[in-house]
């Protein structure tokens, strides 16, 4: 029988503040243990949060890049838990009232391209982290407080392809409007998945289970597949899968049930008294939606269409807005965009690959590319030496024609130069000369090798072959 | 989440043994019977709040009408840490040390 998986997401992105939701603290990744925090986000009686306004405007304003409604009245509210890494045994979060209702994200797969629906986004406070050692836990309350927006898809993707593709697209959305750096390793961004399966043909969804807290989009990838086959198992076999909690092994690759659930949750969400409700002015989310930078998606058509980009170009460039900017400023300096385009996909990814470096890091500027794309069009550079330069560039940064001419790396097409080498070769190979004049064209790539050998690698190769070929004719 | 995860506030009496048991607090028998009979009596007495009739009148989540008080996102020191951990029952490599934590 064939079973219809539906996947539900609910991503926690860590917003891009410089303080925390509800206390000045800074909110700066890898500080001491313990020292960015103060009486409110320790959780001491007597203290009172006051919300920071930038943290509900980029939750506002990702609502309106993937179209939700921004609720004319929002409010926050207690969620009950006594956990050790919670002080105040609530977390503040929102219930019935979230910033954001509805939305969607569109997704492609396999060339069809669909909208998932959003159920909301909310803002809440993180927690703090805890860390496991032998026998006792250690909590460092630096992230106790930092603000998160959670956003809550429905339940309607339909494999784990589309789960991550899911993610892809999210993240692309949240980089572009700048609302979080988005960076997996430290845990911008963390995913509690929900996922069962029904027979084809059946309407009712069938009991889902919760994976919870998952921090790559291929951890949430293997786990919807190994969680799918899972069901399907358990239901091939005539059992029932029961609605519970679990945790992803990483190393074992199996889903197992999380101890906690021992404890049936019961949050008593209640209004949170020592905030006050939120009725955003018109005026202001109307400012906010002014300012909306251009969508990927939208960049992406507009990037092959006014570039001549190959749509895959167009999207290797647009998944981190940070180098389609850079590659905009070049081609806008170059007649030959595609040429830019091969450069940043090519070089610039790797290096920055190599080194895990973001694209803001690399030295060298649109106008040194355009340049160095206009050397080797113009014969000055061949592919060897382009390369170096450009390493030059990444690292170091500079002018690339000054580089070019500084380390005699300018390939050279004098005839007289290149002959008198011709003949040298010709003299000193006469085999694979005869064997040439013979027919096998193979021979003369191994004279052309020898030339260019000799000129340290400086030979222009296409002069080369046509000198020897008309001193072997 | 679900309806039921709210239910408490709307439980018209609270059920001690349950509430305890979410917040890992050992009551022995005595403290439980004692405790419910107090907090049954405060509830008794918040009830009267649902005797004037508030048909037609709007729900608030807050009893104060002010909306929208903001701070700026302006980091700021915080605690010093000695000053922090100086009410921790005990210290591992700078956090606090707690039970273990079972997921």
């Amino acid at each position: 029988m064939d079973y219809i998986p539906s996947i539900g997401l609910e991503v926690h992105v860590q917003l891009r503040t410089r303080s925390k939701l509800f206390c000045g603290c800074g909110t700066r990744y890898g500080a001491e243990p313990n020292s960015q925090v103060c009486p409110v986000c320790l959780g001491y009686p007597g203290t009172l949060p006051v919300v920071n306004r930038e943290a509900v405007r980029l939750t506002v304003v990702t609502g309106l890049m993937v179209g939700s409604e921004i609720s004319p009245y929002s409010k926050f509210d207690r969620k009950s838990y006594f956990y050790p890494d919670m002080p105040k045994n609530f977390q503040i979060s929102q219930y019935d009232r979230p910033l954001c209702l509805g939305g969607a994200v569109a997704i492609d797969v396999e060339g069809a391209s669909r909208p998932i629906p959003l159920k909301r986004i909310h803002l809440e406070e993180d927690t703090a982290k805890n860390t496991h050692f032998e026998g006792f836990s250690g909590v460092d309350f630096n992230r106790a407080g930092v603000p998160l927006m959670e956003i809550v898809s429905e339940p309607e993707m339909h494999s784990p392809e589309e789960a991550f593709a899911f993610l892809q697209a999210l993240k692309e959305i949240l980089l572009y409007a700048g609302v979080s750096d988005c960076n997996l390793e430290q845990g911008n961004v963390r995913c509690d998945v929900n996922c069962s399966v029904r027979p084809a043909g059946s309407k009712a969804l069938g009991v889902k289970t919760e994976i919870k807290n998952r921090n790559t989009f291929r951890e949430v990838l293997h786990a919807l597949r190994h969680e799918i086959a899972r069901q399907v198992g358990v239901l091939e076999a005539g059992g029932a899968v029961g609605q519970e909690t679990l945790r992803w092994d990483v190393a074992a690759g199996v889903t197992v049930g999380m101890r906690s659930k021992e404890y049936a949750h019961d949050y008593r969400y209640f209004p949170e008294p020592d905030l006050l409700p939120v009725a955003l002015p018109r005026a202001w989310v109307e400012d906010w939606r002014a300012a909306l930078p251009e969508p990927p998606r939208a960049r992406r058509a507009r990037l092959a269409r006014e570039y001549g980009l190959p749509e895959y170009d167009a999207g290797v460039l647009t998944a981190d807005p940070r180098s389609a900017d850079f590659f905009e400023a070049a081609a806008r300096l170059s007649p030959n965009p595609k040429a830019v385009s091969n450069w940043i996909m090519t070089e610039m990814q790797r290096l920055l690959a190599e080194r895990s470096l973001a694209p803001s890091d690399a030295r060298i500027t649109p106008r040194a590319l355009a340049d160095l794309v206009a050397l080797v069009d113009g014969g000055t550079l061949g592919s060897t030496g382009a390369r170096e330069v450009f390493a030059v560039l990444f690292a170091e940064g500079g002018d690339p024609a000054r580089i070019v001419a500084e380390r005699g790396m300018a390939q050279v097409s004098d005839a007289g130069e290149m002959g008198a080498l011709a003949d040298r070769v010709i003299a000193e190979n006469e085999a694979a000369a005869a064997d040439y004049r013979k027919g096998k064209q193979a021979a003369l790539q191994r004279l052309v090798g020898q030339v260019m050998r000799l000129s340290g690698g400086r030979a222009n190769p296409r002069v080369v072959a046509g000198l020897l070929r008309e001193r072997l004719k | 989440m679900t309806s039921e995860e709210g239910r408490g506030a709307d439980a018209a009496a609270i059920d001690v043994a349950y509430v305890a048991r979410l917040a890992r607090i050992d009551l022995t028998p005595e403290e439980q019977a004692r405790f419910q009979r107090q907090l049954d009596e405060v509830v008794a007495y918040v009830r009267k709040i649902r005797e004037p009739d508030t048909s037609g009148i709007e729900p608030t989540a807050h009893a104060v009408a002010v909306r929208n008080v903001f701070r700026d996102d302006a980091p700021r020191p915080g605690l010093d840490r000695g000053e922090v951990m100086a009410n921790a029952p005990a210290v591992v490599q700078g956090l606090f040390r707690v039970p273990q934590i079972v997921e």
